[in-house]
């Protein structure tokens, strides 16, 4: 069983909802779940949709082919009627689209008069669309009846039971009518845990101590701000809009200095203005996370699409030469841990992490069976209390061997912390001193860097033990790659290497991906952008070439079909 | 009680007769007249010639990158709301690079100190013009003159209604004094622009252009008038003020936050548990 619900609408029209509603009752029910949303920056209009992909069995890409398509308006039908399976069904309400469709796979479920009826009012259309569903698939009402409970419980009884009643009406009209309807769903034991790539981080960044959050709101990483402003009460975090992104990166850097654990997140042009202040943590040593979630450029692009355009970027960008950490995490699951591996390095090495995403994996919900905070980290690395006070001196940029100077909370000691974004001596005051400038960098770059760069996950390799192909890529694409691997394994001997870890490129120590490539007889780089930057990194950091590229740069997002047929055009003949 | 020697910290390299150096020497005395020892403040500077004065000095430091001076202020405190958190920036560092900075600062009306040395002019590039030159000064930069208003940080600090706003005077020591103090000790965004001869570079706001125009504000003057501490704030030329302009009792960002209620977020521990309560959303 693997199925694709879409719902197609106009902004506004709460095709959030449903599809949100959606992918919590089929988690809860145990189903694995992919989500992923496609919308335009508008906030009332256009066409939006939200795919919904469930299974018995791990689902972690966008499919092609719809199963069920819920039309909020006749756009939809035009655009995605032809993506229809099979046995694909289509529900909409002639009366709101103002247009019956006579053919035999759509059904008319008159979800406003339905809402009216049942659940006294026509705010509940979206509820009786989401009932109907589940009766299409076959599925029972009780789990969206609890979610329901859930989400509106609050706001009284008579609110939960007109809800109640307006999606069990959708749900009976659809099993009734829904003649031609030949789903069927096992059974499956739940719940299962379902989360987005930006909650993700906000959970990752939570579960490492951080402390204090400052953004200023831009698509798509403005979730991580808002997971975290929601909660920040409840969990002893401060989070702050700042007036712009120089503001957002330097109030971090202020809070980080003063002692806690301090993160920001924007997308490329708002990291554009952070950049002097990436260069100001590099000289003053001050931890630093940085979520950049891509989305299209050049300038403000493509606001709501998806791309992984900004790789060099991340990786090049400020002045001077320092070291920085970068992760580009591949599904929900590794957005936590890196975001907690990020944490950790930052305040290990007082260096910047960067946890490079894209709205492809910002906004796409995927289940887990859960996460370990067990297997998450917080090591206490900076100098507090009794231990900074029975210091007999300190200095803040002292020279030690690992290049790393203990990082002293301010006012815990009768000792001064001092830093500077002019060169400094060890004491933190400014000097021009040439010896002096070549110690500290020494320090903060050639003595930090080779240690950071061993505690650099090599790839993830996945599919045949001694592949004849082998596709690469990094961060968002890990599931369309490992499912096209799955797809396509039967044809031929095939492979993935997936890199999480990026910056310092990681060594071949622990896991020779150099030769498996080499072994290969052809290598295919996939990226999500252009002019393959990814290709390029590798054969800057390690001389190898890929044999072959594909890109898509269309702010779209790779389907299984589309990357499967371009591996297929690529390895033909071989 | 400390005493200035206790703030000592490396020599200054600013010009001989230079403005900043009174500033220096009445902030130590200040320090310590309140009895805050070095340890227990922190500096936050920009850059410029203004921005070098917490290396002149012993305490907690964190110079920053030119105009950055308040957002970097803003996060310490937040960070640490125990800490008196004092932002040292020159008029090109606060005024032009960092201006939106100040807008944002003030409506948050987070509790910082801003010193804002203003010599009218950029001293450490050289002589081109800030925000404050007045209008026609020639420089290098400006072979015309300067085209552009002068700005009023004091008219734009109480039109913003900001908390504490006051001028001081490099040349008027005792008054300074306790303008520091009273910045210092009051609750809410502070800021105090100090007239500040540039010896070398502004050769038109001089001791002598200063010492002829400035007078005390009146001891009946009452600065939480907001109407006539704008038109005081006005006043330039002939005559300038010189004392606290205006002053109200705003609600302070910290004690708006619930979180900071308790103990600031430093003194805060992990606390684990809470990692597994905001697992339990995600079913
Ligand atoms: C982003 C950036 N732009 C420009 C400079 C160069 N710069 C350093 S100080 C300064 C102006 C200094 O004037 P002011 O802030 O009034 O301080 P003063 O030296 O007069 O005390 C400038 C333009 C810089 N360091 N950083
Ligand atoms: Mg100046």
């Amino acid at each position: 069983m693997d199925y694709s619900v879409k719902i197609g609408g106009e902004a506004g029209q709460g095709i959030q909802t449903i599809g949100n509603t959606l992918a919590r009752v089929f988690a809860r029910s145990g189903f694995d779940v992919f989500t992923h949303q496609d919308y335009e920056s508008r906030i009332r209009g256009g066409h939006n949709f939200f795919y919904i992909r469930l299974s018995d069995k791990p689902v972690t890409a966008v499919r092609e082919a719809v199963d069920i398509l819920v039309a909020l308006d006749r756009e939809g039908i035009a655009l995605h009627e032809r993506e229809l399976s099979a046995q694909g069904m289509i529900i909409y309400d002639s009366s709101a689209l103002k247009q019956a469709y006579e053919k035999p796979h759509f059904l008319d479920i008159p979800f406003t008069a339905l809402a009216v009826e049942h659940g006294g009012s026509r705010i509940m259309a979206n509820t009786v669309a989401t009932g109907a569903v589940l009766g299409i698939l076959g599925m029972g009402r009780d789990i969206l009846e609890g979610i329901i409970r859930d989400t509106f419980g609050k706001k009284g009884e008579e609110i939960v039971s007109a809800n109640i009643n307006a999606a069990a009406a959708g749900h009976d009209y659809a099993v009734r009518h829904c003649r031609r309807c030949a789903f069927s769903v096992p059974s499956v034991s739940g719940p299962k845990m379902l989360i987005a790539g930006n909650d993700a981080i906000g959970l990752g960044a939570v579960a490492s101590g951080c402390r204090f959050y400052s953004g200023y709101p831009m698509t798509p990483s403005t979730g991580i701000m808002l997971y975290l402003a929601g909660r920040a009460n409840d969990l002893g975090i401060v989070v702050e809009q700042a007036e712009d992104e120089i503001s957002a990166v330097n109030m971090a850097l202020g809070a980080s200095f003063a002692g806690v654990r301090a993160m920001t997140g924007t997308s490329g042009g708002g990291f554009a203005l952070m950049v002097e202040g990436l260069s100001l943590a590099a000289m003053t040593e001050t931890p630093l996370i940085v979520a950049l979630a891509q989305r299209p450029g050049p300038a403000t692009g493509l606001p709501t699409r998806t791309e992984q355009a900004d790789l060099e970027f991340a990786m090049y960008t400020a002045h001077g030469e320092f070291p920085r950490a970068v992760f580009a995490p591949g599904t929900p699951e590794q957005a936590f841990y890196l975001t907690n591996r990020a944490f950790d390095i930052a305040e290990k090495y007082q260096i910047t992490a960067i946890i490079l995403t894209d709205q492809y994996l910002a906004d796409s919900l995927w289940t887990f069976e859960s996460f370990d905070p067990a297997k998450t980290v917080y090591t206490e690395y900076r100098l507090k209390g009794d231990a900074f006070k029975s210091l007999p001196g300190y200095r803040r940029h002292a020279f030690t061997d690992s290049g790393v100077s203990p990082l002293a909370v301010p006012g815990d000691a009768e000792h001064v912390v001092v830093t500077d974004s002019d060169e400094h001596d060890e004491e933190g005051h400014i000097t021009e001193d040439a010896e002096t400038r070549v110690k500290m960098l020494r320090k903060r770059l050639f003595k930090k860097l080779p240690l950071i760069r061993q505690e650099m996950e090599p790839p993830i390799f996945y599919g045949d033990d001694n592949p004849r192909v082998v596709i690469a890529g990094w961060g968002s694409t890990y599931g369309v790659m490992k499912e096209a691997v799955d797809l396509l394994s039967g044809d031929m001997s095939i492979g993935m290497l997936h890199f999480s870890a990026i910056c310092p490129f990681p060594s071949t120590g622990k896991f020779d991906y150099l030769s498996l490539l080499k072994n290969a007889e052809i290598s295919i780089c996939v990226e999500n952008n252009a002019t393959g930057q990814f290709a390029r990194l590798m054969r800057a950091e390690t001389g190898y070439e890929f044999r072959a590229r594909i890109n898509k740069y269309d702010g779209r997002p790779f389907t299984l079909e589309g990357l499967k047929g371009e591996i297929d055009a690529v390895t033909r003949g071989l | 009680m400390p005493s200035p020697e206790d703030y000592k910290g490396q020599p200054p390299a600013w010009c001989p007769g230079c403005g900043n150096f009174s500033i220096l020497k009445t902030f130590k005395e200040a320090m310590a007249e309140l009895n805050i020892m070095p340890h227990e403040f922190v500096i936050v500077s920009g850059i410029g010639q203004a921005s070098k004065f917490p290396h002149y000095l012993k305490c907690n430091t964190f110079n920053g990158l030119h105009g950055r001076t308040l957002p970097v202020a803003t996060g310490i405190r937040l960070a640490d709301h125990a800490m008196p958190v004092i932002a040292v920036a020159g008029d090109g560092d606060c005024y032009g690079e960092g201006g939106n900075h100040l807008i944002h600062a003030i409506r948050r009306n987070i509790d910082v100190t801003l010193f804002v040395h203003d010599n009218q002019v950029y001293g450490l590039t050289k002589g081109q013009p800030s925000p404050t030159s007045m209008e026609g000064m020639k420089t290098k930069n400006q072979p015309l003159g300067v085209l552009s208003g002068q700005l009023d940080p004091m008219a734009l600090a109480v039109a913003l209604d900001c908390s504490f706003v006051a001028r001081g005077f490099a040349g008027d020591t005792a008054h300074l004094k306790d303008l520091i103090k009273e910045a210092v000790s009051h609750r809410g965004f502070s800021l105090v622009d100090i007239l500040q001869p540039c010896v070398t570079f502004n050769k038109i706001n001089t001791y002598q252009w200063y010492k002829e125009r400035v007078y005390h504000l009146e001891p009946a003057y009452n600065p939480r008038d907001r109407v006539e501490a704008f038109r005081r704030s006005l006043e330039w030329g002939e005559r300038i003020p010189l004392g606290i302009i205006y002053r109200n009792d705003r609600p302070v960002m910290e004690d708006r936050i619930p979180v900071l209620a308790e103990r600031p977020l430093v003194r805060r521990s992990f606390e684990p548990p809470a990692v597994e309560a905001a697992l339990k959303e995600f079913y």
